[in-house]
């Protein structure tokens, strides 16, 4: 299936991503609150597009505020960021972890259904509001819950050790782990890149080792490491959709805009076990969607954000996306392929290892990222893009491989 | 034998348990008993502890201290307590495990100001102020009205387990059980057995100390015990130094010199004098007064402690754990200033250190922090290379640094020759876990 209508991605904004790491977070000072970072990434995409008159429909990305910020009903903060999207058509979506990638296909397709022109999609978390154990109950709500009582304390994590147990297995450990500590390496030094990455500050010099300190299955997971975990963060990102007449009423050239060629969405039955604990299956079949539709393959890829919320998955991402045979994904790191230098750069800002995972962001900030790239706006973490590949790829999942969203951008 | 160490635990009272080791002791006691009531076949067991203190105020601020402590420990412990919980399918969430652990481990504890409770316990723990009469008085009341024969474990620092024991008319049912402050925290405990001790009763402490993950280390009945037999006569040392160094400096001075060597060349992680305000120089007074009734061939006196009490600044902590004025002020845990003896106010951190950093001189250029080597991997060879240089160095501070550490090994080396430790390694292990110094007494450095 083919886009029945140009649809583009522009005016990006990413918030700091707050939390540890961090030298302005103290988890015992205020912070700013979940109104604060939809107001500040809300706004910044209302100024580069000239102002909330041109808005048509808003997009809400949200995990769970209703737990983490005792708050619902987030679509009704849209007139909030600008008194002018009052009485604009808004709406909340979740997907777990992959709710920012659920915002961008639902304005995707209100685009498509010709009842806006123009949408501006926030996506937004903010975690530290609760010790990191009880975090780990109200992130386990993206699992089944009927799990929840076998499950590990720190669910998730749990939920990875099980796949990276089940590949060390399979696959051998030596090699993962070098894999996975390279990740970690590369993450960290991406997020560097980046004044706005939860881990811009880290000034560790010997990542790699650090990044193979052994697991204490006694006060965490059997066969991961904190190294291999993402962040708990704060913070929001934003970005506008637009059609071509969205992109002239706010009078923005196409060279600032990316178009958004593949659009791949997969659900997975939340109640059952992965197929195989070593592939990803639902991020597999979401990229092959999202391949077809915009008629490329991995190989037309300049760039690659993907879901990078332990380092495992990241080993299995880039199997899953094709780049690398099952059980090959360590040696493609280890190669430096998805290093910033590499032969196709995956998580330029760091990912969620590095830059941060404010979850119901994550999926937004991972276009942003692209948007920055694609069209020259990354700064200091700018990669080279070969003329031959105009594409990045963004993969952003729900909860353990259950809901998925890979979209294909181009340089318009 | 088991079946036994179980039957005493049912039923424990903690004397003084609002106190700061009290209150250390109620909650490693509390802890084991729940981890003795999660095992299945203890079950239905029914464990009761009895924290007894002379103050409702005091009992109150004692359970929101258990409290606040049994959260923390249950936040850190989710991964175990999920399993030792996994039998409970009311209980999902870690939140949901975190606030029945707290419930259950308080629900343990029956705070009181009454004795008569601990008439119905099998084991005693004693921590009230270190009171000889005091001690006796509580033992010989609670050891007159149960029908039960209580064991009497005793956390006193300087008094003779067998001087308690004879006067108590317990007939060997005591043991000493010194807890390091804090309790919870620190790892050492020192045990000290009379030739008329009861087995059971060393067999009941080897149990619970192993279970509450405690290094034991014996001790010779001798007052002071090896903690205080070394740290009284560290003071003494301290003082003496001070006394040589008021001939150039003033007291202040004097004081911040001998400070700042003993913390800073040593390795330590306070200075002598900032380490008799943190455990209360009346209380160090206390201790000093018992063992020297005690002790008969040495004088345990020293005259700035009693003038410090007479001027009311006694040191100690307040409930949080910061650091009360003593012979320092603090501010946020950090010296400020300094006690002046004769104005009888402090002065300011910046009058005082001037003149005796010029006079202490550099620290060798091998000097690393303590809190940078206590957990280092390779301390041992980095301890080498610094007392090496340290040795080739004539500057005031770092001769006094020498004088120091000869005295450091004389003490240690003295409590083995005296009959209060069994071995070298006894002394050394109680300085290194109850003072948390990175080497002990009986070293290679000097």
């Amino acid at each position: 299936m083919q886009l029945r209508r140009k649809i583009y991605m522009t005016a990006g904004y990413n918030t700091i991503s707050m939390g540890m790491g961090r030298s302005e977070f103290h988890p015992k000072k205020p912070r700013p609150t979940l109104e604060d970072y939809i107001r500040e990434a809300g706004q910044h995409v209302l100024d580069q597009i000239g102002g909330a008159a041109h808005v048509d429909e808003c997009v809400m990305a949200n995990f769970i505020a209703a737990r983490y910020n005792k708050q619902a009903n987030l679509a009704a903060f849209f007139p909030f960021i600008d008194e002018g999207l009052t009485n604009k058509p808004c709406i909340r979506v979740e997907g777990a972890c992959a709710s920012g990638g659920l915002g961008l296909a639902t304005g995707i397709k209100t685009i498509l259904a010709e009842t806006a022109d123009v949408v501006l999609v926030v996506g937004v978390e903010v975690q530290n509001s609760v010790k990191a154990v009880y975090g780990a109950d109200i992130l386990s709500a993206a699992g089944w819950y009927q799990e929840r009582k076998e499950g590990h304390a720190h669910f998730f994590p749990g939920k990875f050790s099980e796949r990276a147990g089940a590949y060390f297995q399979k696959y051998g450990k030596e090699k993962t782990r070098q894999g996975m500590a390279l990740w970690y390496r590369n993450a960290i030094e991406n997020a560097r890149l980046c004044p706005t990455a939860q881990e811009f500050e880290n000034k560790t010099t010997e990542l790699e080792k650090l990044a193979f300190t052994g697991p204490d299955p006694n006060t965490f997971v059997d066969h991961l490491n904190v190294y291999d975990c993402s962040k708990v963060s704060d913070g929001a990102s934003a970005i506008a959709i637009m059609s071509e007449e969205g992109l002239k009423r706010c009078s923005i050239d196409k060279k600032d805009a990316v178009e958004i060629t593949g659009l791949g969405q997969a659900a997975y039955d939340l109640t059952s076990a992965p197929k195989d604990p070593v592939w990803l299956h639902t991020t597999e079949a979401a990229v092959k969607k999202a391949f077809q539709m915009a008629g490329i393959t991995h190989e037309d890829l300049a760039t690659v954000e993907c879901h990078d919320c332990f380092t495992i998955a990241a080993v299995m991402a880039v199997e899953a996306i094709g780049f690398a045979a099952p059980g090959k994904g360590p040696d493609f790191i280890l190669q430096g392929n998805t290093s910033h230098k590499g032969k196709i750069p995956f998580n330029t800002t760091g990912g969620l290892i590095g830059w941060g995972h404010p979850v119901g962001a994550t999926g937004v900030h991972q276009a942003v990222t692209i948007w920055e790239q694609l069209t020259r706006r990354a700064e200091e973490a700018q990669i080279k893009l070969p003329r031959d590949k105009p594409y990045g790829l963004s993969v952003n999942m729900g909860g353990d491989d259950k809901t998925l969203v890979a979209i294909v951008y181009k340089k318009a | 034998m088991a079946m036994n160490y179980l039957e005493k635990l049912e039923n424990v009272t903690v004397l003084g348990a609002a106190g700061k080791m009290g209150r250390g002791i109620l909650l490693l006691t509390a802890m084991e008993m729940l981890n003795q009531k999660f095992k299945p076949e203890n079950h239905k067991r029914q464990f009761v502890l009895y924290a007894m203190d002379v103050s409702n105020t005091a009992l109150d601020e004692l359970m929101k201290y258990i409290e606040g402590q049994a959260l923390k420990y249950a936040e850190k412990n989710i991964v175990t307590l999920r399993k030792q919980y996994h039998h409970r399918k009311d209980l999902i969430d870690n939140e949901e495990i975190i606030l029945e652990y707290v419930r259950n481990l308080t629900e343990l504890i029956r705070p009181g100001t009454r004795i008569e409770p601990a008439f119905d316990s099998r084991i005693i723990f004693e921590a009230v102020s270190e009171r000889p009469d005091l001690k006796v008085d509580l033992m010989v009341t609670i050891n007159r009205n149960s029908r039960l024969r209580p064991w009497f474990f005793s956390n006193t620092s300087s008094i003779p387990i067998l001087w308690l024991d004879e006067h108590a008319g317990l007939e060997g049912r005591i043991m000493g059980v010194h807890f390091y402050n804090p309790p919870p925290v620190k790892k050492l405990v020192e045990v000290i057995k009379t030739e008329s001790t009861n087995p059971g009763l060393s067999y009941f402490v080897a149990e619970f100390v192993k279970n509450t993950g405690k290094i034991v280390v014996p001790s010779y009945d001798v007052a002071g015990f090896i903690g205080n037999g070394y740290f009284m006569r560290d003071i003494l040392f301290a003082e003496s130094l001070v006394n040589e160094l008021e001939k150039d400096f003033s007291f202040s001075e004097a004081v911040y010199i001998v400070n700042k060597v003993s913390r800073d060349f040593l390795l330590r992680p306070m200075g002598i004098f900032q380490l008799t305000d943190y455990v209360g120089i009346d209380v160090v007074q206390f201790i000093m007064s018992v063992m020297n009734s005690y002790i008969t061939d040495e004088n345990f006196h020293s005259s700035f402690v009693d003038k410090m009490v007479v001027l009311g600044s006694h040191g100690g902590q307040y409930p949080d754990g910061s650091p009360k004025n003593g012979l320092f002020s603090y501010e946020k845990g950090r010296i400020t200033g300094v006690f002046d003896i004769g104005k009888k106010r402090y002065l300011n951190l910046s009058e005082v250190a001037p003149p005796g950093d010029e006079y202490i001189g550099l620290l060798p250029v091998s000097w690393k922090p303590w809190k940078e080597l206590i957990r280092h991997p390779h301390k041992g060879s980095l301890l080498s290379v610094y007392f090496d240089e340290l040795k080739e160095m004539s500057s005031p501070g770092a001769m006094m640094a020498k004088d120091y550490l000869r005295k450091y090994k004389e003490i240690g080396m003295g409590l083995v020759k005296n009959k209060v430790a069994f071995r070298f390694d006894d002394v050394n292990a109680v300085v290194t876990h109850g003072f948390q110094h990175i080497y002990g007494p009986v070293n290679p450095y000097i």
